[in-house]
């Protein structure tokens, strides 16, 4: 009961003094002479978002990317490394499996997420209203659910007894069924089959995601571009794929990069199913490992700026898709 | 728009995807039985094992009221509650004056600025944890107050994050809005402030409800933030559930039960309001 008190007295405070810090803004630039007012007032908009991002968004980000070239003692202070940092995690053990594991995530998650939102949309296109909408929301929900609780309830679809033991596992319950012997799914390391485990619930959690834009998408296409397509003689494949599909590709290539970026910045699955261990580890979780598990500060920023430098291209690619559709607008 | 009667029911497509939506539906479903078995009888037999022999089971919520009971479970619910309400509310504060102003107000590097916006869209949490942490302890060491391990820190940087897809989902939906209605109130008298409260305010409902719907379930799924700013002190959901499995290990019904008290909140909020969370998507694809 006291900690729900304290926890609605914190939440009344921090909504209050937000509001009130707006509102004083306001009447101070009121007091301003007109011409002047006219010049500031826009600041009171935007300033406290600039001050935001530039306070938790711009500076950190800068001074991680500074932190990856130092060496941090033990008393606090720092000094100047220039890319040892780097070198060091280069020279982990972990680390050409982690890139492998990485490229994998990018290079299988987004498309199959992609192609399966695609494939349920097109699919749902045609199955009645009511079934439509039934059939969306269970795709749908997962995108709900949390990474932790996503692992949760795949543990129990990966999960493992010793033979002769009853498989509660419904992986394993499969295939004893089919006559193998029960598999420690997380630790076959062969082709990669583990990652491969990891990805499937991501594709899980997001295909749904990608379905119901793609869906807005489809349903979007004129009806009259299908009808000529009809007329003209041509297959329910061709129109699909010769009118459909690049009607919609501007969409399918927004949910890619959405898929593209969760996958490149992957952590939570992997850090609750395997703790980066058996050869999973991605960078996102080994800057978490070097950082908050070993307090390797210069190698976890290193693996941060590894990240960051992955996701450059996506950043730049946003901006002048942005610049192209604002000229558009 | 196309014409809905033209097009025809597919059987074949019915199946199929009745099929796959099951596959989709049987992990969270295997959870959810598990969580509601008798003890003994989850870790003897599949959950499956309930459709396959449905009069033979043995049904007890014992592991709902042993996990809130023994773990921080109860207690976690509340913090999360904590951290996401605000973490909610305030950026769509912040992002909606923002927006006002990237929208309806002219000023010098506007262009500028709302790019820079664009361009933090993707940027990785990642990189701003350390120094932000590194920042909160060094204002405690000269000021005597407490911020990590507080409530505010996460609220802090969810907001940050918040802002750049809050803007742009906002900003999209007031450029919707008629110029001429901003300037028939300006004719009127009324400051940018009035405006911004009275008109575009209301107006922009459904995108502010979007963009809440999405920022709540962020909030409340997230497990990073969290465990950097907030921590063991006032644990949310999604810490004592980790911590909990690595306790418990697979199998433990304890986990189950605790997974599925995270996943009310989540799935009620998805089922009662669906509409705009999926408005808000579509308004937000680029991210």
């Amino acid at each position: 009961m006291r900690d729900l008190f304290t926890a609605l007295q914190a939440v009344i405070a921090g909504i209050a003094i937000t509001a009130l810090i707006y509102f004083l803004l306001n009447l101070l630039i009121h007091r301003l002479p007109e011409r002047i007012k006219r010049r500031v007032e826009p600041y009171v908009f935007i300033g406290p978002v600039l001050v935001l991002i530039g306070l938790f968004v711009i500076w950190p980000t800068l001074q991680s990317i500074r932190l990856s070239f130092m060496e941090e003692e033990i008393d606090g202070s720092t000094k100047w490394v220039g890319f040892q940092n780097f070198k060091d995690l280069f020279a982990e053990d972990y680390f050409a499996s982690m890139l492998i594991n990485n490229l994998m995530w990018i290079a299988i998650v987004p498309i199959l997420t992609v192609s399966l939102g695609l494939a349920i949309a097109q699919l749902a296109n045609n199955v009645g209203p009511r079934q439509e909408k039934i059939l969306k929301s269970i795709f749908f929900m997962p995108m709900t659910i949390s990474f932790v609780s996503a692992a949760v309830i795949w543990r129990y679809i990966y999960a493992y007894a010793p033979e002769g033991g009853e498989q509660i596992g419904l992986f394993n319950a499969i295939w004893t069924a089919l006559g193998g012997e029960p598999q420690t799914w997380f630790q076959i390391e062969a082709f990669k089959l583990n990652n491969i485990l990891l990805m499937i619930i991501l594709i899980w959690l997001s295909a749904g995601y990608a379905m119901v834009l793609l869906s807005a998408a489809i349903k979007s296409v004129p009806e009259d571009t299908l009808e000529a397509g009809r007329v003209d003689g041509a297959s329910t494949s061709q129109i699909f794929f010769k009118i459909v599909l690049p009607q919609i590709w501007p969409t399918a290539i927004a949910v890619f990069i959405t898929v593209l970026i969760g996958a490149m910045k992957v952590f939570d699955i992997v850090l609750a199913m395997t703790g980066g261990n058996y050869n999973t580890t991605v960078l996102a979780q080994t800057f978490y490992l070097e950082y908050f598990i070993y307090g390797n500060t210069g190698k976890a920023m290193a693996a941060v700026v590894l990240l960051i430098l992955a996701i450059i291209p996506v950043m730049v690619y946003q901006v002048r898709h942005y610049r192209k559709f604002e000229a558009a607008r | 728009m196309t014409v809905k009667s033209s097009r025809k029911t597919s059987k074949v497509s019915l199946l199929v995807l009745s099929v796959l939506a099951i596959i989709w539906l049987l992990p969270t479903i295997g959870l959810l039985i598990t969580s509601v078995r008798e003890r003994t009888e989850a870790q003897r037999t599949g959950w499956w094992d309930v459709i396959l022999n449905p009069l033979s089971q043995k049904w007890e919520l014992g592991s709902y009221a042993s996990v809130l009971s023994e773990s921080d479970l109860g207690k976690s619910f509340i913090s999360s509650l904590a951290v996401t309400i605000p973490a909610t509310i305030l950026p769509l504060l912040f992002a909606a004056y923002a927006a006002f102003g990237f929208t309806f107000l002219t000023f010098k590097g506007r262009e500028f600025y709302f790019a820079l916006i664009i361009g933090l869209l993707v940027v990785p949490l990642q990189g701003a944890l350390v120094p932000v942490l590194k920042m909160f302890i060094s204002f405690t060491e000269k000021t005597g107050i407490e911020i990590s391990g507080q409530y505010a820190a996460a609220w802090f940087v969810h907001s940050a994050f918040a802002m750049p897809l809050a803007i742009y989902i906002l900003r999209n939906y007031m450029m919707t809005i008629p110029n001429t209605l901003i300037e028939a109130a300006r004719v009127d008298g009324a400051s940018n402030f009035t405006i911004f409260w009275r008109l575009v305010l209301p107006i922009s409902v459904p995108a502010l409800a979007s963009f809440a719907i999405f920022q709540f379930l962020w909030v409340w799924n997230d497990y990073l933030i969290a465990f950097v700013f907030i921590g063991s002190e006032r644990p949310v959901l999604t810490y004592t559930l980790l911590s909990l499995l690595g306790t418990y290990g697979e199998g433990w019904q304890q986990v189950a039960a605790g997974s599925f008290i995270s996943l009310s909140i989540p799935l009620l909020v998805f089922f009662s309001l669906q509409r705009y969370f999926i408005r808000g998507l579509t308004a937000g694809a680029v991210k």
